[in-house]
């Protein structure tokens, strides 16, 4: 039950993320993947810059996902983990996984974490563009 | 807690220095990635922010910009102390 919490500058092995959450008691594994698009806006993107706090980030995230266990208390297994650095198109930025005995909770279980995570999780993303770079939500 | 013990913590609070690091926009805003502010520093969350955006109006423009305080987001009113781990975090991006 202990979650599988990560923020790493490497290549995020997805298979090694749905596998953490693997158990008999699950009858559901679902999983968000996020991926560099090419545009933002319209704007094309030529590649992204993540920056995190990660001391800070792992706490959020273990918020997240303990809030996560007292909505589905059926929820068995949780795995997030996130990248930093320089991301190029395609490239997987985030990969979210859940394991529960039923497949609805599964998906609210996941679009929860990682629509919390989006809000309170200290990483920021920088856009690259032909002309310049900027960070994504700085201003209203 | 003991009159000593008051007497003491008065000292440390006048004697406080905060170190602020800077993540995202605020770090180039401020074009460093930790600040330092000497004593008097502000002494709680509301001072601080209230601070920083006399120093850098720029700061004032994001839509939101918090605080931290040991890894959590903290209220205006909370206190301050050297020993803290502190933080600007303007809007986070991550997903």
């Amino acid at each position: 039950m202990t979650p599988y919490l990560a923020i790493t500058d490497q290549p995020i092995d997805v298979a090694a993320a749905m596998a953490a959450v693997q158990t008999d008691a699950a009858g559901a594994v679902n999983a968000f993947i996020g991926t560099v698009r090419n545009q933002s806006g319209g704007r094309p993107v030529r590649r992204l810059h993540y920056e995190s706090y990660d001391s800070m980030a792992l706490t959020q995230l273990g918020h997240v996902v303990t809030q996560a266990y007292e909505k589905w208390p059926m929820l068995q297994e949780v795995a997030v983990v996130h990248r930093k650095g320089t991301l190029e198109l395609g490239d997987v930025a985030v990969v979210v996984a859940v394991a529960t005995p039923h497949r609805a909770e599964s998906f609210a279980a996941c679009q929860y974490i990682i629509d919390t995570l989006k809000q309170v999780v200290t990483i920021w993303k920088r856009e690259e563009y032909e002309d310049g770079t900027e960070w994504v939500a700085a201003h209203p | 807690m003991p009159a000593g013990n008051r007497g003491l913590s008065k000292i440390y609070v006048e004697d406080m220095s905060l170190k602020v690091t800077l993540y995202g926009i605020t770090r180039d805003i401020v074009g460093t990635s930790v600040i330092e502010l000497p004593a008097p520093a502000p002494a709680t969350v509301g001072e601080l922010l209230e601070e920083m955006r006399k120093q850098y109006p720029a700061l004032g423009e994001l839509r939101s910009c918090a605080v931290a305080v040991n890894h959590e987001y903290a209220d205006n009113d909370q206190p301050l102390h050297t020993v803290d781990e502190i933080a600007l975090i303007p809007p986070v991006a991550g997903g």
